[in-house]
């Protein structure tokens, strides 16, 4: 018997240990989003103030802003979502819509994933041989490519899940109109899966606003205003990155602003686009 | 009669208003044709892209491969100006560095995981997990920042001292943690690089662990096991190679990382048993060294390097990949 109470005991004992473990396993993970969070939003409200938004970024000791790589970075991920979104939502929509069980279809789809993952500075380095050395600079468009690189698997993933959501009976509904499966694809499926694909357009902007290793080697950056698609670009994070790594107090400053600009950016996209997609999930129910 | 000629008259509008069903019939059949078209050009532009960029990496890194052969997968040389370049002390460091960041992520992820799945309440399942994968959502290049400013600075003035005296006397893993107090190196590398695949992994562990049917944790319930020992002995191997592909997932994420490691890592081309000197990543030598290459040879055997980043994480990710899939096969079915 008293072998049985203390099996009983050691199994109650070792249970609440790992529990203990598992909770503190938990705010673990969240002590390091709490620190890193804080250690941005402290340091980076600090060094905010009017003249990151009206001024450039200037050289080492004097006073400046950002403005012409807040502009850059609009740019750059305005034009990669321009190009990369349409791509995404045609190769999602093949993949959902015209080869779900298909050898291709399963094959595309394994090599998207692994896109999704591939390391973003490798992607840069591709731009660069194939665009960079072309044209024989860098350049705020082969910045946009590399960028919108890194928007296709995001977009193709989502789009994929959304459309395998959409319940076959809207399909069959409107092909037994008559209604022509391009017509079907445009007005029934794009209009029900809408929230979702918007998502993952959403997620992939917050992706790219922060990727600083695909922008190295193909905007590079610059120093002046610049609106020249085929001259090197300034970006936030490529000057948040070289800003950083100085010796000079005032770089790091701007610097901090710029990591904050971008984790609020960031932050809110993802907050937003999980609400769009709560509202949809509402809407089924 | 009056009534037979109105409706005729009616009707003769429609008639005159003559719409060509063969027409309409072709022109959709050949706009069904462009768009299944253009959505086929755009998925298999997926699938040219990663070969493209494969072959892209290999073309450019020919030259270093030529020259060096064999050599330069072992050789610890990185010399610009004798233009002799090795591979190992990228290799080393990217190995080394994402190896202590699985050691740290994995036994925490599979905590979260449990925690979020059995043991926490429901209220707080939601909130937590989300706040878990905010994790992921912070801009590497923020990790990096906190790593260089905070963590850094940290690690010199607390962590390495400790580490120094009570591990660094150890009979075989002493030299492991012996080394001056500069705070950068790749500890700290592995413990950023950790954090950041934290979110990755707990998150695909939660998800396969609320796959497992309740009836199977029920009857264990019911045999009077623990929740430890239903985590352990029924939940975790009937998940088992879904865990490790979330595993493989987040070690292709670690190995990939480039501007968090680039920033605490120290970019030193040096092999040390210690891992608290400074060292260097495939991915933060391509970052820090790309644009200043000045010869062919140089930029090649960087290419090169990136060539042989990518066809690793290419192996690790299509393994974790694979193994997701099986549970999700055993899922259908």
């Amino acid at each position: 018997m008293a072998t049985m109470e203390q099996l009983y005991f050691r199994r109650r004992i070792r249970n609440a240990l790992a529990l203990a473990l598992s909770l503190i396993a938990t705010v673990f993970g969240l002590f390091w989003l709490v620190w890193i969070l804080w250690t941005a939003l402290s340091n980076g409200l600090a060094a905010i103030n009017g003249a990151l938004f009206t001024q450039m970024t200037p050289p080492p000791g004097s006073d400046g802003g950002l403005l012409n790589a807040f502009f850059g970075s609009l740019v750059m991920s305005g034009l990669a979502l321009l190009i990369g979104a349409p791509i995404g939502i045609a190769a999602g929509t093949y993949l959902a819509e015209y080869a779900r069980k298909h050898v291709i279809g399963e094959t595309i789809r394994f090599v998207n994933d692994i896109l999704l993952s591939a390391p973003s500075i490798v992607l840069g380095l591709f731009v660069y041989t194939i665009v960079v050395r072309t044209m024989g600079h860098f350049s705020g468009l082969a910045g946009a490519l590399a960028l919108a690189l890194i928007v296709i698997p995001v977009v193709v993933r989502t789009t994929d899940e959304m459309l395998q959501l959409v319940p076959s009976a809207m399909r069959e509904a409107a092909l037994s109109l008559g209604v022509p499966q391009w017509k079907m694809t445009l007005q029934v499926l794009y209009r029900a899966a809408l929230p979702g694909i918007v998502t993952g357009i959403l997620l992939a902007l917050a992706r790219i606003s922060g990727e600083t290793a695909p922008l190295l080697f193909t905007a590079l950056n610059n120093q002046y205003w610049s609106t020249d698609l085929s001259q090197p670009l300034a970006s936030v994070p490529v000057v948040i990155f070289q800003y950083a790594m100085s010796p000079y107090d005032s770089w790091h400053a701007l610097a901090w602003a710029g990591a904050f600009m971008v984790t609020l950016f960031v932050l809110l996209l993802s907050l937003f686009s999980r609400a769009v997609l709560l509202r949809k999930r509402i809407a089924n129910d | 009669m009056a009534i037979g000629s109105t409706t005729s008259a009616a009707l003769k509008p429609v008639r005159t208003r003559h719409v060509d069903l063969a027409a309409i019939g072709a022109r959709d059949a050949l706009l069904d044709r462009l768009f299944k078209g253009a959505f086929a050009t755009a998925a298999w532009l997926v699938l040219i892209v990663l070969i493209a960029v494969a072959v892209s990496m290999l073309w450019g890194g020919r030259q270093a491969f030529s020259t060096f052969g064999w050599s330069f997968l072992i050789s610890s040389d990185w010399d610009a100006v004798q233009q002799k370049f090795g591979a190992l002390v990228p290799i080393y460091g990217t190995l080394v560095t994402a190896l202590i960041a699985m050691l740290i992520a994995v036994p925490v992820s599979f905590g979260i995981a449990l925690f979020l799945t059995e043991v926490a309440p429901n209220w707080m399942r939601g909130p937590v997990a989300a706040a878990i994968e905010l994790l992921a959502g912070i801009p590497s290049i923020i990790y990096g920042m906190w790593g260089l400013f905070v963590f850094v600075p940290f690690m010199a003035a607390y962590v390495i001292p400790f580490l120094n005296a009570h591990l660094g006397n150890l009979y075989i893993l002493g030299p492991l943690f012996s080394g001056p107090p500069l705070g950068i190196g790749m500890l700290t590398a592995g413990i950023v690089l950790a954090i950041m695949v934290i979110p990755f992994i707990s998150s695909v562990m939660r998800d396969v662990f609320l796959t497992v049917p309740s009836r199977l944790k029920e009857s264990a319930y019911a045999l009077g096991s623990t929740t430890w020992e239903v985590a352990w002995d029924v939940v975790l191997p009937y998940t088992r190679t879904a865990v490790i592909g979330g595993v493989f997932l987040g070690l292709g994420r670690a190995l990939g990382e480039t501007m968090a490691v680039t920033f605490v890592l120290g970019n030193a081309h040096q092999l040390t048993a210690s891992l608290l000197m400074p060292g260097n990543s495939i991915a933060a030598t391509l970052a820090n060294e790309f644009t200043e290459a000045d010869s062919e040879l140089y930029r090649s055997s960087l290419i090169a390097l990136a060539f042989l980043l990518f066809v690793v994480t290419f192996i690790v990710l299509a393994i974790a990949k694979w193994m997701l899939m099986r549970l999700a096969k055993k899922q259908g079915s």
